[in-house]
């Protein structure tokens, strides 16, 4: 028998297989949603920024010779609002705000959150209970509604929803990242580095946080589509941002009460929610696939 | 065998965790910057009433002591006064709590009827029609914000093709239902992402258990083997992310409350927050995380029923 | 031990190919051996070997999807048809009732969820229509009979709850329930502890013997295979490369491979350092020309890899070998022998 085989039907069939298989998997194809998602982040990041370029029309100037006017108006590309604002300046200036909330939000508690969580999972015992069960406690309320009630306390405002946020969001973060690193712990590379008498500190950050970090940082994608969403919701209820900030949510709100007539109005400021939230949601996959390369 | 055998230690901390809501309920009101008293009666301001209001809430007295008297004033059933409404604040969140209830139960029924057959298929299935299709699918309905999908529904099945009403809660059982589907399959959609992906990872893992070659040896028909075997093994996976993100999504009701102006408990919440009604926020933060912890205890419980290795009683 | 008796079940140039996306791996690649009733044979070989993946393929249990296979495996009280590629419903009714299988690791090889009654229960009925009671009692002394205490009691009991001894022979019971002629026990005792691995083993010889059914054993351990078994099969790189009587391939190996793998076994009067075979076997997926073993054979000429491999008749009595050399090797055996122990 010689590594040249004939090419007989079982052959090509098996080529054929092989190929089939080789596809779902292939290195471009797995790079491919990342690729996809982050191009998408990118135009949304850089359509918010350079709003003043793209758009010559202000997100607050008020037209009331042209209010609720449909898509392709001239001059106004995405139609005007019920005050004859310009809907595609208000929503790419309204892209700024939000995209700031899911960066800031996200950051900072994918940053504290985890931090709480390797400390707890390495040092284990009371501090570790303790802190367990704050998480607990925390998991015990619908998410939104603690929000809610301590926006209701502080008052409503930008930098209120930013507090909200961070006071809330860190505990999936930690609960995570305990878990990791309670099995992280009794791992080889762990154990090696304590014997040679590593100090605590540079045991987790050196160590068993580069290992890690990989699931936190997949999921901070996840929060950071959902930080998005929150923040439109809570500016859909009017506990968000205040105006006359134009943002996502608060415009969705303002659209619905033209809903028979306008459909726009609360129509594309939404497709904008869910063009970043896709863009988010594919890079968290495609990191997955990426980071997670070795396993089926 | 006790399936369950967690239950007296399930229960005692299902009731630690209760104090522990009514302590974050309680400190709630006391992030109030400024004074609470002037907060909770806005308008209605008058010196007695702040005084009232002072001895009410014991702000004069020891941090526990206060805390005391809210635990009491709780046991009675005693939510606080709405000064907004002018009444018990029990009272007018008893009157909000029944459309709030049927959406939760209704749009749990509806996620579990359209991910479960779904989720098993794509992961029998896998990169087949289904699988793709709803892969697409339901990563653009996550993207989705909850209420904006919902008027997305409206703007369909209401307005376009008048289908479904718009908004209201309905009269009669099958009222609600019909009233109630298009907030319902919105909230279901949402939940649906995740249960999808996680049967269909389950039924992968699964079907690749060395278990199935034994079901298989033995001769018995696929059909057996799929819905005895793998069926039943891939729902645990399920039932335990159930009850995580109903919770979660209880969240969702306060917003599609919103968007179909139902007199439910979310409207409620969001509508004292305006009108700063601070003990009717309080009494409905309260409310829905005493529901949460209900369900999750619930969620335990049908776990440990169909995994008899859950409810045993592990020594910590 | 008994003789030669009519055939049972006859596999013929069996070929598992599988996709993967590194290229197609050869798992099988022209096995071919004959099991007759009544008869033990045991398959032989390292990990990786294709001895799991001959068995899988016998009982239709391979995946579908990526996998293809070529040859004839054919049961013959079923005719002289290959089940290889039968239908779904062909090999449903072949499943259970005549070939049966058990699988190496019993912890993971039952359903957790159920308990053991219900999954004997359901093997028992597989076949036949019988009452539920029925089933039950049937169920029971099949428990029994495997060596269960407190049969009736435990087959209330979860899967878990059971020791890993306990579950194989819980596995056995599954298998025998529908009575079938021929049982395929893939490394049976290879997780379990050396004390209840003999247990294994003498009760699947004492049920072998008691109902004349027949049995592939595959390990990779040849002690365990020569205890058990009537006739032998090596498997290399997914090749058979020895075959014949157990006696026959234990006292007088032909093969290097056989021959190295009896040195490799620790002998109790043997002092000094365990032999082991160098190097670790091939690509399963760029297959090198001419003999496999060769780049690991102590008796490897160049010559080795450029012939294209077939088995040899050597000795007596059906012993066959993969080897060229096998002659040589025979007759210089004890000369290389008596070398070896004077240089170790």
């Amino acid at each position: 028998m010689s590594a040249m085989w004939a090419a007989s039907p079982s052959e090509l069939l098996m080529r054929a297989a092989t190929k089939a298989a080789g596809r779902q998997r292939s290195v471009v194809r797995r790079r491919f949603t990342l690729i996809i998602g982050l191009v998408m982040l990118a135009i949304a990041i850089a359509a918010a920024v350079l709003a003043p370029l793209l758009v010559s029309q202000s997100p607050t100037a008020i037209d009331v010779l042209h209010p609720l006017s449909p898509p392709l108006t001239s001059g106004h590309l995405l139609g005007t609002d019920q005050y004859g604002r310009d809907l595609l300046a208000r929503i790419l200036y309204a892209g700024r705000i939000d995209l700031a909330i899911a960066f800031g939000a996200t950051s900072v508690t994918l940053v504290g959150g985890t931090m709480i969580g390797l400390v707890a999972g390495y040092v284990g015992g009371k501090v570790d209970s303790f802190l367990m069960r704050l998480v607990d406690l925390f998991f015990a309320f619908p998410f939104l509604v603690l929000i809610i009630a301590i926006i209701a306390m502080l008052g409503p405002s930008t930098f209120n929803l930013f507090i909200a946020i961070w006071i809330t969001s860190w505990v999936s973060y930690a609960r995570i990242m305990r878990a990791q690193t309670v099995v992280a712990k009794k791992q080889q590379y762990v154990l090696a580095a304590r014997a040679l008498g590593y100090s605590p500190v540079r045991v987790m950050f050196r160590h068993i946080l580069p290992n890690t970090a990989s699931t936190v940082i997949i999921f901070s994608m996840v929060d950071a589509v959902g930080n998005i969403i929150l923040a439109a919701s809570l500016g859909f209820l009017g506990l968000g941002v205040q105006p006359p900030t134009p943002e996502w949510g608060s415009m969705i709100s303002d659209g619905q009460n033209y809903i028979l007539t306008s459909w726009w109005l609360a129509t594309l400021p939404g497709l904008a929610v869910v063009f970043v939230g896709v863009a988010f949601s594919l890079i968290g996959d495609g990191l997955a696939d990426v980071l997670r390369a070795g396993d089926r | 065998m006790n399936r369950f055998g967690m239950l007296p230690r399930r229960l005692l901390h299902t009731v630690i965790v209760l104090f522990g809501i009514t302590l974050v309920t309680f400190f709630l009101l006391r992030l109030i910057p400024g004074d609470p008293a002037l907060a909770i009666l806005g308008s209605s301001y008058t010196h007695t009433r702040a005084v009232a209001i002072d001895n009410f809430l014991g702000l004069n007295k020891p941090i526990w002591t206060q805390y005391g008297q809210y635990m009491d004033r709780l046991f009675h059933g005693n939510l606080g006064f709405s000064f907004f409404y002018d009444e018990s604040a029990t009272v007018v969140i008893r009157q909000h709590i029944a459309p709030t209830v049927f959406l939760v139960i209704y749009s749990a029924v509806l996620a579990a009827i359209i991910s479960m057959p779904i989720g098993f298929i794509s992961g029998l299935r896998r990169g087949g029609a289904v699988d793709q299709s709803s892969r697409v699918f339901f990563t653009l309905s996550f993207a989705m914000p909850a209420f904006w999908l919902g008027i997305i529904l409206i703007l369909i099945f209401s307005v376009k093709l008048p289908v479904f009403p718009i908004s209201g809660f309905g009269s009669g059982f099958v009222g609600h239902l019909y009233y109630l589907f298009l907030p319902a399959l919105t909230i279901s959609l949402g939940f649906s992402t995740v249960l999808v992906r996680s049967l269909r990872a389950a039924t992968i893992a699964t079907l690749q258990a060395e278990f199935i070659d034994t079901a298989r040896m033995k001769g018995i028909r696929w059909r057996r083997v799929l819905w005895r075997h793998v069926f039943r093994n891939s729902v645990l996976a399920v039932v335990a992310v159930y009850g995580v993100n109903l919770a979660y999504l209880i969240g969702g009701t306060v917003l599609v409350e919103n968007v179909f102006s139902l007199p439910g408990l979310g409207s409620l919440l969001v509508s004292s927050v305006s009108d700063r009604d601070y003990p009717v926020v309080q009494g409905v933060t309260l409310l829905f995380a005493v529901l949460i912890v209900l369900i999750n205890l619930f969620t335990d419980l049908a776990q440990a029923a169909l995994d008899p290795r859950v409810g045993q009683e592990i020594g910590t | 031990m008994s003789a030669l008796g009519t055939p049972l079940l006859t596999v013929r140039d069996l070929h598992t190919y599988l996709a993967t996306v590194q290229g197609v791996v050869r798992a099988v690649d022209g096995v071919s051996f004959t099991v007759h009733e009544a008869e033990v044979l045991g398959i032989v070989g390292e990990s990786g070997c294709g001895k799991t993946v001959t068995c899988r393929t016998i009982m239709g249990l391979m995946p579908a999807r990526s996998v293809h296979t070529e040859g004839e495996v054919i049961y013959h009280p079923r005719g002289e048809g290959s089940l290889l590629g039968a239908s779904e419903d062909v090999m449903r009714t072949v499943r259970g009732a005549h070939l049966a299988m058990i699988f190496q690791d019993p912890m993971t090889a039952l359903n957790p969820v159920l308990n053991i009654g219900d999954q004997l229960i359901e093997a028992v009925r597989a076949h036949d229509r019988c009452s539920a009671a029925e089933a039950r009692t049937r169920a029971i002394s099949l428990l029994d009979r495997v060596g269960i205490p407190a049969a009736s009691r435990r087959m209330r009991d979860y899967p878990f709850q059971f020791s890993g001894g306990m579950l194989q022979r819980a596995l056995i019971a599954i298998a025998l329930a529908s009575s079938p002629r021929l049982l395929l026990a893939d490394e049976p005792t290879t997780s379990l502890d050396v004390i209840i691995q003999d247990q294994i083993l003498c009760l699947l010889l004492e049920l072998q013997r008691d109902t004349g059914m027949s049995m592939i054993l595959v390990s990779h351990d040849l002690a365990v295979i020569s205890e058990m078994c009537d006739k032998i099969i090596v498997m290399y790189a997914g090749q058979v490369v020895e075959e014949g009587t157990a006696a026959d391939v234990i006292s007088a190996p032909r093969h290097p491979y056989t021959h190295a793998l009896l040195e490799a076994l620790p002998q109790a009067e043997q002092r000094g350092q365990l032999r082991n075979i160098s190097g670790s076997p091939p690509s399963l997926i760029n297959v090198p020309d001419g003999c496999r073993f060769a780049p690991r054979c102590r008796f490897t000429t160049p010559e080795c890899l450029n012939w294209e491999t077939t088995l040899v008749a050597a000795g007596e009595r059906d012993h066959a070998a993969r080897c060229w050399r096998h002659q040589e090797i025979a007759e210089g055996q004890e000369a290389w022998q008596r070398s070896d122990s004077a240089s170790a």
